[in-house]
């Protein structure tokens, strides 16, 4: 069913490798970031405990949201790239799925993230003496979870958009707002009952809601609600991707 | 024993918000057979080979290819056709190699991608980026791509524009080739050169509607039957000789010389004879024949370059 999965993968890492900007964009920048931001907080926290908590716990979080964010945004511009210049009407003229074509660009990115992680989590080792709680193995699920449900917002934008100048405001304009809502800046707690409600039926914010869970040691049993949140967004936004993507 | 037909189109409609694109189109396209449209600019040929190619949802008619409804199998019918579109782009940084490659693991079987390549006059070109070639040899990488699995059927939409001549003998004789191992070609053109050298039946498409179809011989035949014989003749020589040719329709005389029209296969002969019977001594004598440039002129009321 996804013929052409492997080998189309295998050349979009390639051919993304070949850009400019490419590496040094998507896995350089957040690395340096990530270091220059510790180097600056790491400082501080001698001073006070609510800096070391930034540094621990919120910094991580904020790090993986801000990923899957930007995968977002460069799968939808990609696609739309793809179909304003006429490559997906011509892959539409072969064998190939809409589907295989999402989740080759999906794989493209996650294969980049592990590598922007293992470097960071290079970094942290080099640069953070704060402790970490969580099992590896356990957040890197939490993690999978999280983008692969982020990114499935992405699937029903890069369905649409005609051009890639649509795509960044567009994802923007969707995007932030989730963030801003998400819990990762105050507590949902603190909002008015219908703008929680409202929270509550966002990805992102369950997605936050995880990932901070299993990063503090959480196990996986106290939040069964959010990964079936996510995983209903993963099945729900894949399938109506799948429906009303547009060739050109 | 009548072919079978590949391709099926009856009452074809497809409109673009208020403009009409194709209305009412009918054709087939029998098998081992290769099919052209021709028609002026925006006449409706792409629209109507896209959907032929399941590319495009039609909004009226019935379209059936190799028995499949090219909508909805549109899967099962791509493993068995090649496409060529008029216009399309691939990934900039995409080495040609990597894109035949990738369209040979798209398919159960397939070619062989160097010999493709080479025939296509593109073996030197294998590692150069796609955004780095030339408007010809895109074209001629798109070509190699709607072959590479030696589909049963293959749509050609403008296969020679913008190719040198060299390239477009090239193709041409690789089209010939699809043809004699079997295989069905619809195409579409703006050369009447290529249309009378390559195709067994043509469609004439103008406004979204069909004109005329049948083979380029016939069109010529049926449209534009007049032969015309030119000649200058030596000293005095008395016009009412050639009024009385069979089949004659209009005489000429000027400064170059006489020119003759007139219709029938035997109209040149017929020329020839009364010529010599008046023993009228001729210097300079060629003929012409019609071709389906004529045609297109005759039908369309304008040239396809307009
Ligand atoms: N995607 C589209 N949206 C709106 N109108 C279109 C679209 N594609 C084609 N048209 C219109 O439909 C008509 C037929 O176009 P089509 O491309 O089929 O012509 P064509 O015969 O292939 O012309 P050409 O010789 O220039 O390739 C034209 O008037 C064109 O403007
Ligand atoms: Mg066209």
């Amino acid at each position: 069913m996804l013929r052409g999965l492997f080998k189309l993968t295998w050349v979009e890492l390639k051919i993304f490798l070949r850009e400019p900007m490419g590496a040094i964009g998507t896995i350089g920048v957040p690395v340096l970031m990530f270091v220059v931001l510790g180097r600056i907080f790491q400082k501080r926290a001698e001073l006070s405990a609510d800096v070391t908590t930034f540094v621990a716990v919120f910094l991580p979080i904020f790090a993986t949201i801000l990923i899957a964010l930007s995968n977002v945004l460069s799968l939808t511009a990609i696609i739309s790239i793809y179909r304003e210049h006429g490559i997906l009407k011509r892959l539409k003229a072969t064998p190939l799925r809409a589907q295989t074509i999402l989740i080759t660009h999906v794989i493209v990115k996650l294969l980049l993230t592990v590598a922007t992680l293992f470097l960071l989590v290079l970094a942290g080792k080099t640069f953070y003496t704060a402790e970490v709680q969580a099992h590896p193995l356990s957040f890197a699920a939490a993690m999978l979870l999280s983008m692969l449900s982020i990114l499935s917002i992405g699937f029903v934008i890069a369905s649409i958009v005609p051009t890639a100048r649509f795509a960044q405001p567009v994802g923007s304009v969707i995007l932030y707002p989730m963030l801003a809502f998400s819990g990762l800046f105050f507590p949902l707690d603190a909002l008015p009952e219908p703008v929680q409600v409202a929270a509550n039926l966002l990805p992102l914010t369950h997605a936050v809601g995880l990932l901070q869970g299993i990063w503090t040691g959480g196990a996986w049993s106290d939040h069964l609600w959010q990964v079936a949140a996510l995983v209903a967004n993963f099945v729900v936004c894949t399938v109506l991707a799948g429906k009303i993507f547009r060739w050109e | 024993m009548a072919a079978t037909n590949v391709i099926e189109v009856t009452g074809l409609r497809k409109t673009y918000g208020k403009l009409v694109a194709v209305d009412d189109v009918s054709f087939e396209v029998r098998e081992g057979e290769i099919f052209g449209l021709i028609g002026p600019n925006g006449a409706g040929k792409t629209t109507s080979m896209e959907c032929v190619e399941g590319i495009r949802k039609i909004d009226g008619g019935a379209v059936s290819v190799l028995a499949l409804d090219p909508w909805k199998d549109s899967q099962e019918l791509q493993d068995r056709i090649g496409v060529q579109l008029q216009q399309a782009q691939l990934q900039k940084r995409i080495k040609v190699w990597e894109a035949v490659d990738l369209w040979a693991s798209l398919y159960p079987s397939t070619v062989d991608g160097d010999r493709l390549l080479e025939q296509l006059g593109l073996d030197d070109k294998r590692d150069a980026w796609f955004m780095t070639l030339s408007g010809g040899q895109k074209q001629r990488l798109f070509i190699a791509l709607a072959l590479i699995h030696d589909p049963d059927l293959v749509f050609l939409d403008e296969l020679t524009t913008g190719l040198d001549p060299q390239a477009r003998h090239a193709i041409w004789d690789l089209v010939r080739d699809i043809k004699t191992r079997g295989k069905t070609v619809f195409l579409t053109t703006h050369l009447m050169e290529e249309a009378e050298r390559l195709c067994d039946r043509v469609a004439v498409i103008e406004h979204g509607r069909i004109i005329a179809m049948d083979t380029p011989a016939a069109l010529v035949r049926e449209h534009c039957p007049e032969r015309a014989a030119i000649f200058q003749a030596d000293g005095e020589v008395d016009a009412a000789v050639f009024e009385r040719i069979p089949g004659i329709a209009s005489v000429d005389s000027g400064d170059s010389g006489f020119t003759l029209k007139g219709r029938g296969d035997d109209f040149v002969s017929e020329v020839i004879h009364a010529i010599s019977e008046s023993s009228i001594r001729v210097r300079d004598f060629r003929t012409e024949t019609p071709s389906l440039e004529d045609v297109f002129l005759k039908l369309t009321g304008h040239s396809i370059r307009d």
